[in-house]
């Protein structure tokens, strides 16, 4: 009998739980429509970003919350991997999460997020300034005509090279694989990013980009690859493999491992990004310390084009605290902010105004050609089929690395695959 | 406390013969009954919760039309999704295959599908067979014992994320395996290679689990049945084969078909060893890639892949438990 009423007890506590919490979350989804009207309430906020690698979270939050004691920001990580920051931030947007204040969203994300009305448009109430910011990173911003986010950093690809075996930096493919002659034996020449990942999409991209073809057209969304300058950028990444100028163990490489290779003198250039510069200057292993130079990518007739890489803040739609959130989003764009993420972590900056101050360019030696390398860069296409995209040009791409696929074939199939991809 | 020993001291007093017991049961049986049904009750509810209704949510969805398939209005936003749209999803994957161009997730469903079936067969016939020679020597009495008992153990106990980071690493092409093996194969970087090396990973890590439930099978027979048939004069291979296998069969039989249904929804292993590059795209794997971009196709491909796993569990089952019982039946009669 005793245990009985225990039971019946267990049962009833277990039910009333699983009531609650289905009610807590039902009440959720009816308190978001009461928000809106002017640029919302006042509070302390959480900022959602990836894995703080460079340490730069605390120092933007003290710089933060000197001013805004009552609205104070509290930063919270997610895990170091892009794909899973992006999952992440999709399930609590699906959950209507508010305590998501201001998210972190890679430029590739934007127009997804934008599409699915997570983000709150920056216009009307929420304007922002951007005339003092380099037009790439905005434009990354912009979904449909509309700004989403403020360019919190961005990012383009550099040259680095062995100025010690090439005093002059190549311009062309053509003298790049010319140079490739002088390099030391046992060495490789050109290193990149080609395991099948993210990274080989801004590769390809960039390859394409320089040889004068385009992945999508202006309208973002109609592809444009069957070209004949797309197939020579191409060719110039599937001939390295062949002929080559690229080590056949670049086909596994990510930026670290690419990084590895250059900084213990196995390649002669690399294609890499700007947080790679203070590693071959500073770490303790670097054996080309004093022995390289940045100079932007090299291209088919002239210099390359880089992709455009970086974050952008947004405001979440379901924030409790959006006025508070759209002040924290100009004051990451604002200099005192912009300053502590380049000389913290290395991140490149939004400002027209940091590439030109002499202090930083003392600091950062390759900030001019970072500036030139973000200013012609080329956005990845911009669409809220994103994901799909890069799937056909990483999947395709590859296989054209490997040899098991034909330059064209590998086009053809892109083309169709972004033509499917944006008809569902 | 009290009110449960006072019962236990109650049933004790009960026990009395047989018939009498039996007569006493049928006068309890209804309210044993109730009693049971309220203590099943919780497990029931959490199993309904956090099993039935994740499966049927997800039948649902795999129904409906996603968000990022019903088209942009003229603002750029989605139009709202949600509209039953039947098998769409299900025929995406079955007759996806030439119409879909290559680098689409459904140009790659049959390809995922064969990759999990090797593994699957691969690594289970690997596992099976070391797992067997592990248990029996783990079975021998011999002097450290203990060690090698321990030391076999370990992969099982380092978790599979650890275990594919430390395998990626020694796959490398300055990697230690190509450094041992005086070669310079680039393993993560085409097709067999990357399978072996999700398989050799997959066997190290799992092996143990087979024969740790094959040595507790081991320990169950009776030593003086292999000193009778040693009297008979029975081999060291006639013993094996005549007596150990059969009667260690039960074991071996549940421990190859809980590594099959495991091995069959395999994601974490080859996710992070190789990413899926390079056929190692298991439908665990491509499930998780359709997420990312459409959610509700994501739901059919999971509904897929547990109806597909079902019915090998099923089929599986149904086979073994025969032979279970044929084996038991042929010991007893022997």
């Amino acid at each position: 009998m005793q245990y009985r009423r225990l039971m019946v007890v267990a049962v009833a506590v277990l039910t009333t739980v699983a009531l609650a919490t289905s009610c807590s979350s039902s009440k959720k989804k009816s308190g978001e429509s009461g928000s809106g009207g002017g640029a919302g309430d006042r509070g302390p906020i959480t900022m959602v970003q990836g894995k703080d690698t460079s340490g730069i979270l605390p120092p933007i939050a003290a710089l933060w919350n000197k001013d805004h004691p009552n609205e104070k920001v509290t930063m919270r990580q997610q895990t170091d991997q892009a794909d899973q920051q992006h999952d992440d931030l999709v399930q609590h947007f699906q959950a209507k999460d508010p305590s998501y204040d201001v998210v972190s969203v890679d430029v590739i994300w934007t127009a997804e997020f934008a599409a699915k009305q997570w983000l709150v448009p920056l216009k009307g109430d929420f304007a922002v300034d951007t005339s003092a910011l380099l037009a790439g990173p905005v434009k990354a911003a912009t979904y449909a005509g509309t700004l989403y986010a403020a360019p919190e950093s961005s990012d383009g690809g550099l040259l680095y090279y062995r100025k010690d075996l090439v005093p002059t930096a190549p311009t062309t493919y053509a003298e790049l694989i010319a140079d490739c002659a002088k390099k030391t034996a046992g060495m490789a020449c050109y290193s990149g990013q080609f395991a099948k990942y993210e990274g080989l999409t801004c590769n390809a991209s960039e390859a394409i980009n320089s040889s004068g073809g385009q992945i999508v057209k202006d309208d973002g969304k109609t592809p444009d690859v069957e070209t004949a300058a797309a197939k020579s950028g191409l060719d110039f990444l599937v001939n390295g493999f062949k002929q080559g100028y690229i080590a056949k163990e670049a086909i596994t490489y990510q930026e670290e491992e690419s990084r590895e290779a250059f900084q213990s003198g196995n390649a002669m250039f690399l294609r890499n990004w700007p947080y790679v510069y203070n590693h071959l200057a500073q770490d303790k292993d670097s054996k080309v310390k004093d022995k390289f130079g940045v100079a932007p990518l090299p291209g088919l007739n002239g210099p390359g084009t880089s992709t455009l890489g970086g974050h952008n803040f947004a405001i979440s739609q379901y924030s409790k605290h959006k006025a508070t959130a759209l002040d924290f989003l100009k004051f990451i764009m604002s200099g005192p902010a912009q300053n502590v993420l380049l000389n913290v972590g290395s991140l490149a900056p939004v400002l027209k105004a940091s590439y030109s101050d002499p202090a930083l360019i003392a600091k950062f030696g390759y900030l001019p050609t970072l500036e030139k390398s973000i200013d012609t860069a080329i956005p990845r296409p911009v669409t809220p089929f994103y994901p799909k995209v890069t799937q056909t040009i990483e999947t395709n791409v590859y296989q054209a690395l490997q040899g098991s696929l034909s330059v064209d074939a590998a086009l053809k199939n892109i083309q169709a695959g972004i033509t499917q991809a944006a008809n569902g | 406390m009290t009110a449960a020993t006072g019962q236990v001291a109650e049933q004790a007093e009960r026990a009395g013969s047989p018939r009498q017991r039996r007569r006493r049961r049928a006068r309890a049986s209804r309210g044993d009954a109730r009693l049971a049904l309220w203590l099943i009750l919780p497990t029931v509810a959490l199993l309904a919760a956090v099993i039935g209704y994740p499966v049927i949510y997800a039948v649902v969805q795999s129904l409906k039309l996603d968000k990022a398939d019903a088209g942009l209005d003229a603002t750029g936003f989605f139009q709202s999704g949600g509209k039953y749209v039947g098998s769409k999803y299900y025929s995406y994957w079955f007759n996806c295959g030439s119409k879909c161009p290559n680098g689409t997730t459904g140009h790659e469903f049959w390809p995922a599908v064969s990759t999990t079936v090797i593994f699957t067969v691969i690594t289970v016939i690997f596992e099976v067979v070391l797992g067997t020679v592990m248990a029996l020597v783990m079975h021998r009495a011999f002097r450290g014992r203990s060690l090698v008992r321990a030391a076999i153990l370990v992969p099982w106990a380092i978790p599979t994320a650890v275990t594919a980071l430390m395998w990626k690493y020694m796959f490398q092409p300055h990697g230690v395996i190509n450094a041992v093996l005086g070669t310079h194969i680039i393993w993560t970087g085409s097709e067999w290679p990357a399978r072996w090396a999700v398989i050799i990973a997959d066997v190290w890590k799992t092996t143990p689990f087979i024969a740790l439930l094959v040595l507790a099978g081991l320990q169950v027979i009776p030593d003086e049945l292999y000193e009778s048939a040693k009297v008979d004069g029975a081999s060291a291979w006639q013993r094996f084969f005549s007596l150990t296998l059969p009667l260690v069969k039960p074991a071996l039989l549940v421990a190859a078909l809980f590594r099959i249904l495991d091995v069959l929804r395999i994601y974490d292993l080859p996710a992070i060893l190789t990413g899926g590059a390079n056929n190692t795209t298991t439908l665990s794997i491509l499930a998780v890639d359709e997420l990312r971009s459409s959610p509700n196709s994501a739901a059919a491909l999971s509904t897929i892949t547990f109806v597909f796993i079902f019915v090998v569990a099923f089929i599986l089952v149904r086979i073994f438990s025969v032979n279970v019982v044929q084996t038991q039946a042929r010991t007893v009669k022997a």
